[in-house]
């Protein structure tokens, strides 16, 4: 029997993707037409331009590079939610760990002036030991992973207020500055800056995060560690009953997935790009946008690096919707709706099997 | 005036893309009789019976109600001509009482609040009506089988069906239990019920069924009287030659002891006492050592104890020699253990996997399987999956690569039995290896069985079912309350006296 091309998972994974962005930015524009008629359609153009908006070629250039300075940070997040669901884990706890990797890299760099490589893997160690309390929790007491996940976030953006608190400027809430505080632990930027008209945040944080993305494809495809992480996720009883370690692999799971997240707050804060706010009341949205990424790239690590750009792409392009008719907020606002739209793609893909279902019925009817 | 059909099904064809589920089947239910339909799995009963619910629509073929030709175009439809059904697994709602899943769906109300008491008289009136002993107020989870399967049959009475269907209702239940539901379908027959009756257990449908229709690879192959055939024909009928139904084999040539229990207790999962008690044996090499018991009589756990599934709250195990009480899983496995589990879906396979994947789920971390650097070695799965395919005839539609969800039940268990077996084991542990399958593959399992036996290896069965019990083994234990109150020899015993020791009305002393 001929494979019906529909039926191959790369090619529905595409089409939901794209129904996905295309009804998030539909009903986006819609909420526009009722807060402001006049400027709807400029505004939902701008947000999907972002850099393009600007005229000129090499500013162009540089706020892409923008774009993809924070890129790499959702992308590794995307990953490390992967990585875990594939285990049959949802790690929600993405955020939690995302911001034990900031304080540990931020704290390093200002407070001992630590250089980049022993900043970064900080953070991973950071962000896999918050992994690892979400896994042993799960594995040896049963406890959900989401609620111990989402309460381990508060725990540990209180602690790292706190502790970053010791690196703040005194006249801010804000972290002190990487430029002038924390210069060796700046991600080296190998002269990739000067492809983006001097973006001295573009580093090499960006194809890092790609290789990892392609590391973690091969990992769970190839592996026989990939084996049998996916074979405990589909069927726990399964892997027990051939004598797969079922706790450890969850555990390690998780423990990977954290060290992903603190990687990828490393990728973001040792670039300078933002400070760590010290007054902050709510973990950074990293984690839960990198949800959407995950299924926006339809649970695929090299659909996972155009889904995470796709969403830092329009939350930045957010940022350009005029403020005179639009209040601050729906920049925000509209980047949210077209990223809650991205979750609905495992929904879109069930629906379209019912319909090839339904179609073959009547094929083979014919035949 | 001609026969009064109560549903007829004529000329169905129900075509997939690339296989003909059902071709030009025809089946007449009179009113009022219990109608058989057999097939081995796959022969397109689930297809026919989808097709009478509504669920798919076939491309030729009429169904008739009382003569009259109706269109079901979805379940609602087969709902309102009163068309219902039990389902081979339960649709219960665990934690609610018998009540509320009878009620379910159609709860009678009055300004929104539920006449509970309406509905409690009218289901008390119909269990006495059918002989139909339910405690409304119980709570599903902690009632036995068999009840819930009446709460199922009282569910299609409540909603007035006259046409009842039962999918392989006996699977699941006790000898007792099944005996009492036959009682059932008599009297629903009698009170003038409909009865479809899907089996492919040819005692039971010689024992109640008026009629038989039997279906192979699709086809119609025939309507006969249950009166005036014999199981042989039927089974004739029902796999296209003749099957033996004993199971040949040469006098047992046993060996060193292979495994050795001892005084091994297992904690049960469901309530505080131990499930299983003190429980010692021996299987020696060249011998099939037999467990039988009704269902729920520790088997389960036993079986968790000696596969390592569940930790042993004392007691020895020993393999070949070698002191496996506390060892993993995969030791076990390492040393010689191969386990069929006792429930296929849940154990046994990665439903979501490849088959080829599922074929080496006991092997992958070998160096056939994975290179050095822990990549996988893909042609080497990839042949070895070819090879257990070929050798244990594993059907399936893309080979290697299909999933094993898609595939047929008796051949992902022949899969699991194909996958155990090739580890050359020397402990076969087989947990009702044959749960659910057609005569063919029950056969097929069985040889396979013996075969290892004469290989010099050591089988340990768990059985339920009797015929098997008496048929396979060479030593019988029976087990009753987690423990073990009996040893016989198949050749000298009888199922009676099995029977008495497996309700623990009798129990001897026995030695490991």
């Amino acid at each position: 029997m001929k494979k019906n091309i529909w039926r191959t998972n790369g090619m529905q994974s595409l089409i939901a993707s794209m129904i996905c962005i295309i009804l998030g930015l539909l009903i986006g524009y819609i909420v526009l037409l009722f807060i402001n008629p006049s400027g709807a359609f400029t505004a939902i153009l701008t947000i999907v331009k972002n850099f393009m908006t600007y005229g000129r070629a090499n500013i162009r250039l540089k706020y892409f590079g923008s774009t993809l300075v924070k890129t790499a940070p959702l992308l590794m997040c995307a990953l490390s939610i992967l990585f875990s669901y594939k285990v049959g884990l949802f790690n929600i706890g993405c955020s939690g760990q995302f911001t034990a990797g900031a304080c540990a890299a931020l704290y390093a760099a200002l407070k001992w002036g630590w250089g980049w490589l022993p900043c970064l893997l900080l953070a991973i160690i950071a962000g896999s030991v918050a992994g690892a309390i979400v896994g042993v929790l799960k594995s040896y007491c049963n406890v959900n992973e989401v609620i111990s996940g989402i309460m381990l976030n508060w725990i540990i953006l209180y602690g790292t207020n706190t502790i970053l608190t010791a690196v703040k400027e005194t006249a801010s809430p804000y972290t002190m500055q990487m430029n002038s505080y924390g210069k060796k632990a700046l991600l080296p930027s190998l002269g990739l800056g000067k492809l983006f008209s001097n973006n001295q945040y573009v580093t090499i944080a960006i194809p890092l995060s790609i290789i990892i993305a392609v590391l973690v494809m091969i990992v769970l495809d190839k592996t026989r560690f990939g084996y049998e992480l996916r074979a405990t996720g589909l069927n726990k009883n399964a892997a027990k009953y051939c004598g797969m370690k079922e706790k450890r692999n969850m555990i390690l799971s998780l423990v990977i997935s954290g060290a992903l997240a603190g990687m990828g707050a490393a990728f973001f804060y040792l670039t300078g790009y933002e400070q760590w706010e010290c007054t902050k009341a709510s973990v950074p949205a990293m984690g839960f946008n990198g949800i959407a990424a995950t299924f926006l790239g339809g649970l695929n690590p090299i659909g996972t690096i155009f889904a995470s750009f796709f969403i830092q792409h329009i939350t930045l392009g957010g940022a350009y919707v005029d403020k005179t008719m639009y209040c601050s907020q729906i920049s925000d606002l509209i980047a949210a709706i077209i990223i809650y739209l991205c979750g609905f793609v495992l929904f879109l893909k069930l629906t379209m099997n019912k319909l090839i279902d339904k179609a073959e019925e009547k094929k083979g009817g014919k035949n | 005036m001609a026969e009064q059909y109560a549903i007829e099904m004529l000329n169905i064809t129900k075509r997939f893309p690339g296989i003909i589920a059902n071709d030009n089947i025809t089946l007449q239910l009179k009113k009022g009789e219990i109608h058989a339909l057999l097939g081995e799995n796959g022969a397109g009963k689930s297809t026919l019976m989808s097709v009478l619910f509504g669920l798919y629509q076939p491309e030729e073929g009429i169904i008739k109600k009382d003569g009259v030709e109706v269109k079901i175009n979805d379940p609602n439809d087969a709902n309102a001509l009163g068309i219902g059904m039990v389902h081979q697994h339960f649709k219960l709602v665990e934690c609610f009482t018998v009540l509320d899943n009878i009620i379910m769906g159609v709860e009678p109300t009055k300004h929104g609040f539920l006449q509970k008491d309406e509905a409690r008289k009218k289901v008390v009136e119909l269990s006495k009506r059918y002989g139909l002993a339910v405690d409304p107020d119980a709570i599903i989870e902690d009632i036995t089988v068999g009840m819930q399967q009446r709460t199922e049959i009282l569910k299609m009475l409540y909603r007035e069906n006259e046409i009842l269907i039962f999918d392989e209702p006996t699977a699941v239940l006790t000898p007792q239990e099944i005996s009492e539901l036959m009682q059932i379908m008599k009297n629903l027959a009698a009170e003038g019920k409909s009865i479809l009756f899907i089996s492919h257990k040819l005692a039971e449908i010689m024992e109640v069924a008026d009629r038989c229709s039997v279906l192979r690879k699709g086809k119609y192959i025939g309507t006969v009287e249950t009166k005036s055939t014999t199981m042989e024909e039927l089974s004739a009928m029902m796999v296209g030659r003749n099957v033996n139904f004993h199971v040949e084999k040469k006098p047992a040539n046993v060996g060193d002891v292979i495994l050795e229990v001892e005084d091994m207790t297992v904690a049960s999962k469901v309530h505080k006492n131990n499930a299983v008690k003190n429980v010692s044996l021996k299987v020696r090499a060249g011998e099939i050592v037999c467990i039988a018991g009704i269902d729920g009589n520790g088997q389960t756990e036993f079986v968790h104890g000696l596969t390592g599934l569940e930790p042993i709250v004392s007691g020895k195990v020993t393999l070949c020699g070698n002191d496996i009480s506390k060892a993993p899983i995969r030791d076990r496995n390492v040393l010689g253990m191969s386990h069929i589990p006792e429930d296929r879906h849940k154990h046994g396979l990665v439903l979501d996997y490849s088959l080829e994947d599922n074929l080496v789920l006991e092997r992958y971390f070998e160096p056939e399987f994975t290179n050095k650097a822990g990549f996988l070695r893909r042609d080497n799965i990839r042949s070895y999956a070819e090879k257990i395919i070929e050798q244990y005839d594993v059907r399936s539609g893309q080979g290697p690569i299909t999933m094993a969800r898609s595939m047929s039940g008796g051949n992902q268990q022949k899969a699991i039995v194909g996958r155990e077996i090739d580890k050359n084991p020397e402990l076969l542990i087989a947990v009702q290896p044959t749960r659910g399958l057609d005569v063919g593959a029950i056969e097929y399992i069985h040889k396979q069985l013996v075969a290892q036996r004469d290989a010099g290896k050591a089988v340990l069965l768990v059985s339920l079912e009797l015929d098997e019990v008496m048929d396979v083994p060479d030593r019988i234990l029976v087990m009753y309350e987690g423990e073990i109150v009996g040893e016989f020899d198949p050749k000298t015993t009888t199922e009676e006296e099995l029977g008495l020791y497996m309700a623990g009305a009798k129990r001897m002393e026995v030695k490991a």
